[in-house]
């Protein structure tokens, strides 16, 4: 590409790169493209904040205000509190007993770490409740001990977990499989223990890759809808979270409150892809090989 | 090691096995006889049909987009980039609700569609494409990305040489090369679609028989209290998806075995 550029006050006048498309052709491409991504990405994110901000912006920060949604920002922020760090530690044990040892069965279990992710979040949301529901054994003694999950704060964390339960794991395997175990070998040979191979060589190899997979951890964690959806019982005040809140706002016709809901939450989805294209800019020999730009 | 077999099977194995388990114990018959159903049929197709539409749509664009990516130089490339795994970052019901004010017959786009074309898009199947389009956007972009990046220009120079255009070039150097990728984001587009709620159900209307989606039937079923009917359609959208993988992965296996094992 760059020598193409230098010695472009040589080229006759009719010259035809072999490796590249003709001029009108790569126009055409960027301009679809273009025209695309406006129609489907950024128009609807524009549209949030432009409705959000229909009736000014001191009616929507007098919306976030209101006791229910600020119930539902904490139980949010609660529900992801708890979802994350149980997936991130999750994630790192099963990429480490993953890529650190051999044992029977591996590609299997990679495939049940996957499995969340081709499950639709209601028939997630469904299996909750067939288990822990208060007609089923379990949840029916569950209830029965002062202890509901389902329509209950428990219900929304395991819905949670699960769906965002490979993203820990999905990320550090790669890059876990790729650094090997010669460094780890070579501190136990040292005479380290176990875990003082994992704190001081192991953790800060993956250190980036795991700030990686937590931050899309979190974002989904924050933003899952189907599974909490089935699970939650939507009780405005209790189990309502935000993404719940914005349904439930938008369906009474609360339009500015629904959007000023879904704005903070479109804000939270910016600053995961800044944090995140930074990590990949700054870090990427760190990351998955998936991720390199 | 304990820790994660303990929290795998709690979290993930133990809800799905419950799941198998119950539909095991209503009989196949039975599943079967709900699954017959007018209504149900009708949302299983439309789930699979739009997912499958959605899929072919993002696995072309996704190309393309890939393709402009790596290939292209242009101001702001760099934000495109970035902002390609918006459908990822962005919760599912905020782009439901987004999605579904700008393609209403008075929204922005959707006004002008009305009045010009006489298109209805939003509380239409066309509503539930464009929902499953944005979700699907970045898989495919993103397992083929890095493919297109490996490339090796020689290989196209060595083809340019021997005389072939550059359309040819692209059929039968480049493609093949990007084909094993190109099915990888395909499925994960296709599998993240046919399961997809949140973005769906504001902008699709939800009319039984012609906009309602089986997550959105599954829903109804279990407010009604009907868990058979529920179990049914979940266990069928399982077995359904389970085998156009399968279908998928045998593609794969046999496109890699036709490159030669590359």
């Amino acid at each position: 590409m760059t020598t193409t550029l230098k010695t472009s006050g040589l080229r006759p006048q009719n010259f035809k790169s072999a490796t590249q498309e003709p001029v009108w052709l790569r126009y055409t491409l960027i301009a679809v493209v273009l025209l695309v991504l406006s129609v489907l990405l950024y128009a609807p994110l524009i549209a949030v904040f432009v409705e959000a901000l229909d009736d000014g912006i001191i009616m929507a920060i007098e919306s976030l205000g209101n006791r229910d949604a600020q119930e539902a920002i904490k139980l949010t922020l609660i529900i992801a509190a708890i979802a994350v760090p149980a997936n991130a530690l999750f994630g790192i044990a099963a990429a480490w007993a993953i890529t650190k040892f051999d044992w029977r069965g591996k590609a299997f279990l990679i495939t049940l770490i996957d499995l969340p992710f081709s499950v639709s979040p209601v028939v997630a949301g469904l299996c909750l409740i067939l288990l822990f529901g208060a007609n089923s054994m379990v949840g029916g003694w569950l209830v029965a001990n002062g202890y509901p999950i389902i329509f209950a704060v428990p219900g929304i964390v395991l819905a949670t977990m699960f769906i965002t339960f490979p993203f820990v794991a999905r990320e550090l395997i790669p890059v876990m499989t790729e650094q090997g175990r010669s460094e780890e070998e070579a501190a136990l040979t040292l005479g380290a223990s176990g875990w003082r191979a994992f704190f001081t060589v192991t953790l800060p190899n993956i250190r980036w890759a795991l700030l990686y997979g937590v931050l899309l951890c979190n974002a989904r964690a924050m933003g899952e809808f189907g599974a909490v959806a089935v699970v939650s019982g939507k009780i405005r005040g209790q189990t309502a979270t935000m993404p719940i809140m914005i349904e439930m706002l938008y369906n009474e016709y609360m339009s500015v409150a629904a959007f000023s809901m879904a704005a903070l939450l479109a804000v939270l989805a910016l600053v995961t892809l800044m944090l995140k294209s930074a990590l990949e800019w700054r870090y990427a020999d760190q990351l998955a090989a998936s991720h390199r730009h | 090691m304990g820790v994660m077999i303990t929290m795998l099977s709690l979290v993930v194995i133990l809800p799905i096995g419950t799941l198998i388990l119950r539909g095991a114990q209503i009989g196949f018959a039975d599943l079967w006889a709900v699954i017959g159903r007018e209504r149900t049929f009708n949302a299983l197709a439309l789930s699979f049909r739009a997912a499958l539409i959605a899929a072919v749509f993002n696995l072309f664009f996704g190309l393309a987009l890939a393709w402009v990516l790596v290939r292209y130089r242009f101001p702001g490339k760099r934000i495109l980039d970035a902002s390609v795994d918006l459908p990822f970052a962005l919760p599912t019901a905020v782009a439901g609700i987004a999605l579904t004010t700008i393609y209403a017959p008075n929204g922005a786009f959707g006004a002008p569609m009305m009045d010009w074309f006489g298109l209805k898009i939003a509380y239409t199947e066309l509503g539930i494409w464009i929902a499953l389009i944005f979700v699907g956007l970045p898989f495919v972009v993103r397992t083929v990305q890095p493919v297109i990046e490996e490339i090796d220009r020689e290989v196209e120079e060595a083809s340019a040489t021997l005389g072939a255009s550059r359309a040819r070039t692209f059929q039968k150097v480049i493609l093949p090369m990007l084909m094993p990728a190109l099915l990888t984001g395909f499925a994960l587009a296709l599998a993240r679609s046919v399961g997809e709620y949140g973005s769906v159900i504001f902008i699709a209307g939800n009319l039984p028989n012609l906009t309602e989606i089986a997550p959105l039937l599954i829903v109804i079923r279990l407010e009604e209290f009907d868990y058979d009917g529920a179990i049914a359609i979940a266990l069928a959208m399982l077995a359904i998806s389970f085998v156009m993988l399968l279908v998928i992965n045998l593609i794969q296996v046999w496109s890699r075995r036709r490159m030669g094992a590359a």
